[in-house]
């Protein structure tokens, strides 16, 4: 029986080892005021911030960037409490970035730059059907 | 006209199925201790059941051929162009249909079981049931007391969707669908999602003859015809999840067959629980030990797939992933789903608990009961580390349940969360399933094991040796990982040739332990050596704000301009149309037609599109010898739901996949910035420059008809003719030149799209015998792409097919045991 035991103790520590290391993994969703704030603590892990890109009046896209090489940009972002951040990205711009609804930014600040790893776009129309109908 | 009847016969075939899935679990239950009259009841009322669900499917399917856009579920999921083979998968793209799949192989597979059982019949039918009743609840789209009860795939398009249309016509039917999620349109999607239905429904029944088997005290009967049961599921949910792996490969644009999406763990999990059960099933028909832990992980499996149902159709999983369901309100029906099989199982469970003896003699370290009891620690400690992190939104729910606010957001570093520790425990799985093996066939001691393991741990060392430094592998847990794996391959191997030679109908389990350490080294090298060949290989510095450490992995090519890409010369040639009839078609040779399947190559041939959503990118890839190949990665725009998705291309080598997919390209919804125009002065027979390129005013020709539409007798016309020489082929611009009743002028210009320019006639000079030609410049056609080089993922594959096969194997043979039994009448 005792074998039975020790087993049970091994993977039970094992297991909580799992969970400790998933709460130290999980990221958080942020402002870019915290995220700001996070970093100067020294913080230097990947934290999410949501928002959404700047438009003007008639519902154009503004303050995008593009490097000449067209491999990178930069653009601003608005998060949810309206806050207004460059954001730089080593990727090309993706093909439907400014008809997004919601931009998901992964990634933190490098000084006093925000710099992306990765940017999730949610655009209104996938997955949902909001037709338009002419009669 | 709207289609009532189709729509409300469907509806009353959701209903029967409803009704008659509660009446048949009621006559399975009075049946349960071998009451055959109601056995033979249930079962007819199983029959009655089954038919609605192919009544409903026919009716849907009826719906999508015919285009009836009036049903919501039609319109949403499919579109008037959309070939039959693409309008079975408008099944599986939305939840009501996907839950019609779990449904008819659910039906299926109740049909089997009732015509092979007869003990068991009753037991295993009743939970069958139990399961279709839930099921058949989630399209059931019928108000009891106020709660919405399903959601049924037959509304009208005007009870789902609240348009102004409707107020002013109600009748108003749309003209055309939505179409198919792009996404979709893959032929691996018509395939992946029956077969992964199939291993979720398959899962049922290990559960179902486990808990049939505590409700009439048959504690521990159960197992033998569960055991092969439990390993066609999970061969099938393997093959299942490997197909979807294998279609995010070949269709997603994220650059790998594994991303540790939620939707992909939430099956990953179960299976990796239902894999632990088979071994722990095996090991107490062996031995009469671990039957408790055999029904709490069979019971563990179905529970977990119910459970990665509703983190992917809750609606729960909200931002994290690509590719969950959209929510449709179902999250409560679902949750009382999972909750209600729950209870059910710590019930009876409970109940039977003390009714089972413990083992009492201690296990020994040589016994092949602790190395199977490792091996299943292993798998499930690997279910595990998955599940609490994929569980995430879930406990952000649970602590907004409570009033406070979580926040946890998925991992960012994919590697660290997922990758890494599922490696560690893969080692360990390698290492226990090449040695358990030699417990499982013969009793060991200390002197014995050596004299078995000698000879593979030799082999394994000197191969892994010279893996490890043709292959340049520095990395501690590769190195460990690639030993571990090619000891259990040899492992395996050495008791194959000794299995076979006595029985090879046992062999099952050494091929399946070989195929799954293939797999590993196959993801091993694909993954963790996968290069990218296109990184920084324009290392020109636009802005010094980017940390050095980004790197930029995208290649940028203009058209017919050559780039080097390590030891490539790349050339883009631009934009292709998939025909029918001449394969792949430059764009600029097509003009469309009224038709959108059809188009016309150089004014002559009408020509067929395979899709006239997809576009591709043609790609040479040149090596110092020449041409070597050509890739063509797509591009899918999709108008109706305004989505532009990008597919790699794959050349598969041996040794080694080139995997290459296009990030962007010009927005061909946006007209291009054109420069100022210049003019310039020629004489037929001159040779001149535009952008660049060498252009000769070959000749100057009066035409009666421009477009198709003959001139006016008061109109005249006429095309300079001008060649243009190009990189690698010569292009014709002719542009016209119009005097409509002898005094309007009118321009029609050319573009030479590959060559980035447009040119006009802007006057004809006949005193000094030239014309005046302008042309304006744009920036020429370009696309970013990356090249991946995979080294070695056909191990993967291999890997599979041989997990397969042994599986195979092993389901014969434990089948064949149970009907062996059932024949004998000693089932139980």
């Amino acid at each position: 029986m005792k074998k039975k035991y020790i087993a049970a103790i091994i993977i039970i520590a094992i297991a909580i080892t799992m969970i400790i290391s998933m709460a130290g993994d999980a990221s958080t969703y942020v402002s870019f005021d915290e995220a700001r704030e996070l970093s100067e603590k020294g913080f230097k892990k990947s934290i999410h911030v949501v928002g959404e890109l700047p438009k003007t009046a008639s519902g154009e896209v503004v303050g995008i960037e593009e490097s000449p090489d067209k491999l990178s940009f930069k653009f601003e972002m608005l998060d949810e409490n309206g806050m207004k951040q460059q954001v730089l990205y080593a990727e090309p711009i993706p093909t439907d970035f400014t008809r997004s609804e919601q931009v998901v930014i992964v990634g933190a600040y490098q000084g006093d730059k925000f710099v992306a790893e990765k940017i999730l776009l949610k655009c209104p129309s996938k997955y949902q059907e909001e037709p338009e109908f002419t009669s | 006209m709207i289609h009532y009847f189709e729509g409300q016969l469907g509806h009353a075939f959701a209903i029967i199925a409803f009704v008659s899935s509660l009446l048949a679990a009621y006559a399975f239950f009075k049946g349960r201790n071998q009451d055959a009259k109601w056995t033979a009841f249930g079962a007819k009322i199983f029959y009655v059941h089954s038919f609605a669900i192919l009544g409903i499917i026919g009716t849907l399917f009826y719906l999508i051929t015919n285009h009836y856009f009036e049903y919501h579920y039609v319109f949403s999921h499919s579109s008037k162009i959309l070939p039959v083979y693409y309008q079975i998968s408008c099944f599986w793209e939305g939840q009501e249909g996907s839950f019609l799949l779990w449904m008819f192989w659910n039906a299926v597979l109740g049909i089997i079981l009732i015509n092979t059982n007869k003990f068991w019949k009753a037991p295993v039918m009743l939970i069958m049931s139990l399961t279709q009743v839930f099921l058949a609840s989630m399209i059931l789209g019928v108000v009891i007391f106020e709660v919405k009860l399903g959601s049924s795939p037959f509304m009208l398009l005007r009870e789902v969707i609240d348009a102004p249309i409707f107020k002013t016509n109600p009748n108003f039917i749309p003209e055309d669908g939505n179409g198919l999620n792009p996404l979709l349109q893959n032929y691996w999607m018509v395939i992946h999602p029956p077969t992964l239905f199939l291993g979720f429904a398959t899962t049922v029944i290990p559960f179902a003859y486990c808990i049939g088997g505590l409700i009439i005290g048959k504690n521990k009967e159960w197992i033998r015809p569960a055991l092969p049961w439990a390993q066609f599921s999970a061969m099938i949910l393997g093959v299942g999840i490997l197909m979807g792996a294998y279609w995010a490969y070949e269709t997603l644009n994220f650059g790998g067959y594994w991303n540790w999406d939620p939707v992909e763990n939430a099956i990953y999990i179960p299976w990796l629980v239902l894999v632990a059960a088979i071994h722990v099933m095996i090991a107490y028909k062996k031995s009469g030990s671990a039957l408790k832990l055999s029904m709490i992980l069979v019971v563990a499996s179905f529970i977990l797939v119910l459970y990665a149902t509703f983190l992917t159709r809750s609606g729960i999983l909200g931002n994290s992933s690509v590719h969950s369901f959209t929510d449709l309100g179902l999250s409560g029906q679902l949750l009382i789903y999972l909750l209600v099989f729950i209870t059910l199982s710590v019930f009876f469970i409970t109940k039977r608990w003390r009714e089972i003896p413990a083992t009492k003699e201690e296990t020994s370290t040589y016994s092949r009961e602790f190395w199977i009891f490792m091996g299943a620690s292993v798998l499930c400690l690997m279910a595990f580390q998955v599940l609490i992190y994929t569980s995430m939104p879930v406990y952000n729910q649970i602590a907004n349940f409570f009033g406070f606010d979580l926040n946890l957001a998925p991992p960012t570093d994919i590697y660290d969360a997922y990758s890494l520790p599922q490696m560690i425990l893969a080692i360990f799985l390698a290492i226990l399933s090449g040695t358990g093996q030699f417990f499982w066939w013969k009793k060991m001691d200390r002197k014995k094991l050596k004299a078995e393991l000698t000879t593979p741990f030799i082999i394994s060392l000197v191969i892994s040796g010279l893996v490890i430094v043709i292959a340049k592998i520095t990395n501690p847990y590769y190195l460990i990982l690639l030993v571990t794996c090619v000891y259990s391959i040899t492992a395996n191997a050495k008791i194959f040739i000794g299995v076979a030679k006595s029985n090879i109908k046992l062999s099952g389990g050494s091929i399946t332990h070989i195929g799954v350490a293939l797999m590993l080294v196959g993801i091993l090298f694909s993954s963790g050596y996968s290069t990218i060949l296109s990184t920084n290989y324009t290392s020109m510095v636009w802005s010094t704000e980017f940390p050095e450490e980004v790197n930029r992995d995208n290649l940028l090519l203009f058209i017919n301009e050559p780039r080097q890409m390590k030891e490539y010369s790349m050339i883009y040639r631009g934009i292709r149309k998939e025909t029918r009839e001449d394969g792949y078609v430059d764009q600029n040779e097509l003009t469309l037609t009224p038709d959108p399947l059809k188009v016309i190559k150089n004014g002559t041939d009408t020509l067929t599109l395979i899709s006239p959503e997809n576009s591709f990118f043609e790609v040479e890839y040149h090596t110092k010898e020449g041409k070597e190949f050509t890739l063509f990665p797509r591009v899918q725009i999709n108008q109706a739901m305004d989505m532009i998705v990008y597919s790699p291309d794959i050349k598969r080598k041996l040794s080694a996949d080139m995997y290459t997919h296009v990030r962007t390209f010009p927005d061909p919804d946006q007209e291009p910035d054109w420069s100022e125009p210049k003019e310039i002065k020629v004489e037929i027979g001159d040779q001149f420059f535009i952008n660049d390129y060498v252009a000769t005013l070959e000749r100057m020709e009066p035409i009666a008809e421009i477009d198709g539409t003959p001139l006016n007798q008061e109109d005249v016309a006429v095309k300079a003719v001008i060649e243009v020489q190009g990189e690698y082929k010569n292009y014709l611009a002719e542009p016209i030149f119009v005097i409509r009743n002898r005094e309007f002028v009118g321009r029609i210009d050319d573009q030479v799209d590959d060559l980035a320019f447009r040119i006009s006639i802007q006057n004809i000079l006949p005193q000094e015998n030239a014309v005046l030609l302008a042309y304006q410049t744009t920036q020429k056609d370009w696309i970013i792409m990356e090249a991946v080089k995979k080294p070695w993922i056909n191990l993967l594959w291999i890997g599979t097919f041989l997990l397969v096969i042994g599986f195979v194997v092993a389901i014969r043979r434990r089948y064949l045991e149970f009907v062996k039994m059932r024949d004998k009448g000693v089932e139980a």
